[in-house]
């Protein structure tokens, strides 16, 4: 005997959250699977205000956006069953997934599935990189702004892309120094304006630097930084040593796939959206009948994104089990315009060109 | 007592922690003291320990390093059981700490 609701939603991040409330909305019976003892995933440490439209929240803080979804979520009790402290551990070929629900090993057999597991922060190779006090950037997002403990006094930031940049104020926030930020690439990746912000309170914004080594006994004390050429060879005599009790890596995401490999997805890499993704179509299926995808395991984006993702995954998957709202055709048509919109202008190159290439008709 | 430190954020624009409540718990024997809210590895970094355990080829120092149960780096023993992720797991009060310097012994077999 397996538990086999309507749609099965793994992670309860805001993209998950979305698919399941779309889903609920028209009539569909979700199961919602959340490994942590809270909803809103990442949200809940993001407290700078949102970019996009209105439509995704755009100016409203993070941490407020996941209240706003989890009370929508709590109006949907009698359609949505929440485990929390519930890990999806395997996806197997006959559909069935398997769950640690708080120390219980359960079995359960969803019509559908909706992935929307998320990211994992990359790491970066150099000498002594798993001393303590090197720590992802997300975790010191967490420890600061989840726990409000300061990850340490003086802080080396590596990576100058939006995160290493929101991170890097967070941290000047929470009283703690940023002794600077280090960029390989000649160009700052992040959005200026978080970038302006940083280097008026004083934090230098070193681009085409790289970290060489760390160093400390039992724990980080110091890090040597060096510059480097547009090979990325390290320029001679360019070393110097930077005293910080922490080294902040904040080189990027790539999708938490494990799941999506093990039920047998097509999966390809895709550089530009941060490592294997699996392939899928416009209404976000996979190669697999019935398994959707939402948010950052399709490919690393901002939540804005994941939000709308997760809609369009919700819609889709109750839609081909027959619940479908009257204004299914408009909404996914608004859904698709919206991703459109965000992935417009400059910033969403990358993005577009690396969609472009997991959609299910590019040959490879 | 573990001596505190100041990295407990007390002053930010944005958030505010209120008055937790304390927690008591040990690490290695020692008597420490947590807040509500806290995670054991947010715990113990706010009263200074760094290193969570030790690495069971080699020995080198283990610390927290992605605060969501995704890198299995702040492995510990809780309460007699090995390879708690203690970036995740909810500090309550009473709880016995201990560094991890193996692989653990499985609970179930």
């Amino acid at each position: 005997m397996f538990y086999e609701p309507d749609i099965a939603v793994i992670g309860g991040g805001p993209a998950g959250l979305m698919a399941a409330l779309m889903a609920a909305e028209v009539g569909a019976k979700v199961l919602l699977l959340e490994r942590d003892g809270h909803l809103g995933g990442q949200l809940v440490k993001q407290t700078h205000k949102f970019f996009g439209s209105e439509k995704q929240h755009a100016s409203v803080r993070g941490i407020a956006i996941a209240k706003l979804l989890e009370n929508e979520l709590n109006d949907l009790q009698d359609r949505v069953t929440l485990w929390q402290d519930a890990t999806a551990i395997g996806l197997y070929e006959d559909g069935v997934l398997t769950v640690d629900h708080s120390g219980v090993y359960k079995k359960i057999r969803p019509k559908k599935i909706i992935a929307a597991t998320g990211a994992n922060e990359k790491y970066l190779l150099f000498p002594n990189n798993d001393l303590p006090g090197i720590y992802g950037a997300g975790a010191v997002q967490t420890m600061m702004n989840v726990h409000g403990v300061k990850p340490g006094h003086r802080v080396l930031m590596i990576g100058a892309g939006n995160i290493g940049l929101i991170v890097s104020y967070q941290l000047m926030q929470a009283g703690v120094e940023v002794a600077a930020i280090v960029e390989g690439l000649p160009t700052i990746g992040g959005y200026v304006v978080h970038a302006s912000k940083i280097r008026r309170a004083g934090v230098p914004i070193l681009t085409s630097h790289t970290i060489v080594r760390a160093d400390g006994e039992g724990a980080v004390e110091s890090a040597v930084i060096a510059e480097v050429d547009a090979a990325w060879n390290i320029v001679a005599g360019s070393e110097r040593t930077i005293p910080c009790d922490v080294i902040c890596i904040s080189v990027g995401l790539s999708p938490l796939a494990e799941l999506l490999w093990q039920a047998g997805c097509e999966m390809r890499y895709i550089r530009e959206l941060g490592g294997h993704v699996p392939v899928r179509n416009e209404s976000l299926e996979t190669t697999v009948s019935g398994l959707y995808i939402a948010g950052d395991v399709t490919g690393i984006e901002e939540a804005s994104a994941a939000m709308v993702e997760g809609h369009l995954a919700g819609l889709e998957a109750a839609a081909s089990l027959g619940f479908k709202s009257p204004d299914y055709d408009h909404e996914r048509k608004d859904c698709l315009e919206q991703l459109r919109q965000l992935r417009s202008g400059p910033q969403g190159e990358k993005i577009r060109v690396g969609l472009s290439r997991a959609e299910e008709q590019h040959a490879d | 007592m573990h001596e505190s430190t100041d990295l407990r954020i007390s002053d930010h624009p944005i958030l505010d922690f209120g008055n937790q409540e304390d927690i008591p718990f040990t690490f290695d024997g020692q008597a420490m003291m947590g807040k509500e809210g806290d995670t054991i590895a947010s715990a113990l970094h706010a009263a200074g320990v760094k290193i969570l355990g030790y690495h069971f080829k080699t020995g080198r120092p283990r610390g927290y390093y992605c605060a969501i149960g995704n890198c299995s780096s702040c492995l510990m023993i809780v309460d007699g059981k090995a390879n708690v992720r203690t970036c995740t797991e909810p500090l309550k009060a009473g709880m016995v700490v201990e560094t991890q310097r193996d692989r653990g012994t499985p609970d179930v077999l």
